[in-house]
């Protein structure tokens, strides 16, 4: 296990690198110059050209990519060109955010979309099915931008139950905390509740139609105990990879969610960032997500352990 | 026979079954005598697993019922037959398929003596996996290894742990030796014969293979298309078919012995479909011996001879 553990983390390290090294060279290819997003559009050339120089844009590509790398893996990820903030600090706040919003959608994905997808595949072919199948169809058809607004328009606007945007951090108020991530994580996770449920409701029909379920119930086994102890014990394996695999789509959800919702979180750093040829935080915020996505493929792996007694890591 | 009346404990009557228009079983009766191995034989779609899964009411009937030691299973409710489960087993042909990837072998042959309370606590029900174990052959010590580590002869005589695990008085084998190799076959079937007498069994021995079930079974059943056409003690049946159908399944068995081949009975064109069989005898259409008024209705399954019955009007051919 430990060993395994290791391997991956030294797998993780080259893919880190050529990530960084990607997103570096593809910003330096985006149109536009950082110059003008700094001085203003009335800036001389002059002024603009001893910014260059000073800010080191004009030096060779590798010997700006050293440079930047230098710095990053001593924590040093600059400073944001247009607030002068150190981008690390920033980190240090949006990452909660971000990593909050995708775990709720995790969690949401799993409470809706497992026990969702059993009754549909127990219930098989009758309206209950038809019903569920419909939502999850839906779902995963919805946009998240659109998703966002109807959930704002229906809980904010007409019941005014939640809040329709805005953020405290957990730590300061657990329960204001909660009701402004509600509907963020809901629309971050519908196309994964969704997805998960499809899963759920397949491996477990075709778990169920298995032999050794026959054998169980032949043992006598109750239903209850067929359905849980051996079905989704079984039809858990495909549906932690659907969840594993999602992980990256969740961020690129959660970066539209952010904007929707105005919370302070890694994608929309991003964007923000990429409007305003702010490419510091930009790298930084990419790096942390692939990053990210490449530990949860590692953490999805030992599940499978967990899950599957069978594999011996 | 009328004196082993309270000596039955499986009486099939008037069972059916169909799937959709498919009649899978149609009519059939039998009883299991307390103590014997009767074997099923039939061709693939015959109908064979289908009345198996009925006797342990893994499958409802369409109508017709089955009594299990005086009581008719099919009015148990859910929870009385689970508990009924525990005097009842199956075996399952597919030895690969039929055990839960996941779970320990030794945890599979437990389950039912957790679900059904059996020998007293953890401790006592591990004595009893092992001891299971050691019956069928398995060393103990496999208890914590999983299905994909053993080979199909070891992970059938799991299957057969298993079926014993709760002390059943009946058991259904179905297809059990069809998936291994001969020569393993041979070790199963005389495995499952030793425990039927040890453990005084009553077994439904379903299966394919004329030659396994001649060399298991006390009685036996030939079904085609969904009927049971020929009933009677496995010695006699093999050496004096009564039913057209069973001499040609007989005549069609290779013989070891060059000199003793034979005249085979051919039959003439394929099973006819379930969705439309023909009228009247369902054999008649590939009958060598089948006269106009076999069209005209079903022959009901009659007594011919001492314990045997038989599906057939021409009894002037035997």
């Amino acid at each position: 296990m430990m060993k395994h553990i290791m391997r991956s983390g030294i797998y993780l390290l080259p893919i880190a690198l050529m990530t960084s090294f990607l997103v570096f060279s593809m910003l330096l290819l985006l149109p536009g110059d950082p110059t003008i997003a700094l001085l203003g559009e009335r800036a001389t050339l002059e002024e603009r050209e001893a910014l260059r120089i000073k800010m080191g844009f004009d030096d060779p590509i590798p010997l700006q990519y050293a440079r930047w790398m230098e710095k990053t893996v001593t924590g040093d990820f600059g400073r944001s060109l247009r607030t002068q903030e150190p981008v690390a600090d920033m980190l240090a706040t949006r990452i909660p955010v971000t990593l909050e919003l995708t775990l709720l959608a995790v969690l949401l994905s799993v409470v809706i979309g497992v026990p969702g997808g059993i009754l549909a595949a127990l219930k098989r072919n009758t309206w209950t099915d038809f019903i569920i199948s419909f939502l999850s169809m839906g779902g995963m058809a919805l946009p998240y931008f659109w998703a966002g607004i109807l959930l704002i328009r229906l809980f904010s606007l007409q019941l005014g139950w939640l809040p329709p945007s805005g953020y405290v951090p957990f730590f300061q108020d657990p329960v204001q905390n909660v009701k402004l991530m509600i509907m963020p994580s809901l629309t971050v996770g519908v196309s994964l509740i969704a997805l998960v449920m499809r899963q759920t409701r397949t491996s477990m029909l075709e778990v169920m139609s298995q032999d050794y379920i026959r054998t169980a119930r032949a043992k006598g086994v109750s239903h209850t105990r067929v359905v849980f102890r051996h079905a989704l014990h079984n039809a858990m394996i495909p549906i932690v990879t659907v969840i594993g695999l999602q992980m990256g789509a969740l961020v690129s959800g959660a970066v539209v969610t952010e904007t929707i919702f105005s919370l302070p979180g890694l994608g929309r750093m991003i964007v923000e960032g990429i409007f305003e040829r702010d490419l510091a935080p930009v790298q930084a915020g990419i790096l942390v997500i692939v990053i990210g996505v490449i530990l949860v493929n590692m953490l999805t792996d030992l599940t499978y352990a967990v899950l599957d007694r069978r594999i011996k890591l | 026979m009328l004196a082993g009346e309270q000596n039955v404990l499986v009486r099939a009557q008037s069972l059916r079954k169909s799937f959709g228009g498919v009649k899978a079983v149609e009519d059939v009766n039998f009883s299991l005598r307390r103590g014997e191995i009767v074997g099923l034989v039939g061709e693939s779609g015959s109908g064979k697993t289908t009345v198996g899964r009925m006797a342990l009411r893994l499958l409802d009937p369409t109508s017709g019922g089955v009594v299990f030691d005086g009581t008719d299973l099919t009015t148990l409710s859910g929870g009385q037959m689970r508990c009924m489960r525990q005097r009842m087993q199956l075996i399952f042909q597919d030895p690969f398929a039929s055990l839960n990837p996941h779970m320990r072998i030794g945890e599979a042959i437990e389950e039912p003596l957790i679900v059904h309370g059996l020998n007293g606590g953890r401790s006592g029900r591990r004595e009893r996996v092992f001891e299971l174990m050691s019956v069928v052959g398995l060393r103990p010590s496999y208890a914590e290894r999983y299905p994909h580590e053993f080979s199909g002869g070891q992970r059938q005589r799991i299957g057969i742990a298993r079926a014993l695990a709760s002390n059943p008085e009946f058991i259904v084998a179905d297809e059990a030796v069809s998936a291994l190799d001969v020569s393993i076959q041979a070790q199963i079937i005389n495995l499952l014969r030793e425990l039927q007498r040890n453990l005084h069994l009553t077994m439904l021995f379903i299966s394919h293979d004329l030659g396994v079930v001649r060399y298991i079974a006390d009685r036996i059943m030939v079904m085609y298309l969904g009927r049971i056409v020929e009933l009677g003690p496995a010695d006699e049946l093999f050496s004096n078919p009564r039913h057209p159908y069973t001499k040609a399944l007989i005549s069609a068995i290779p013989e070891t012995n060059p000199s003793l081949r034979r005249d085979r009975i051919i039959l003439k064109g394929d099973v006819p479909s379930p969705i439309n069989p023909p009228s009247g005898c369902v054999f008649r259409e590939r009958c060598p011996v089948a006269l106009p008024a076999c069209a005209a209705e079903v022959p009901t399954l009659r007594p011919a001879g001492s314990d045997r019955m038989k599906a057939c009007i021409r009894d002037d051919v035997d």
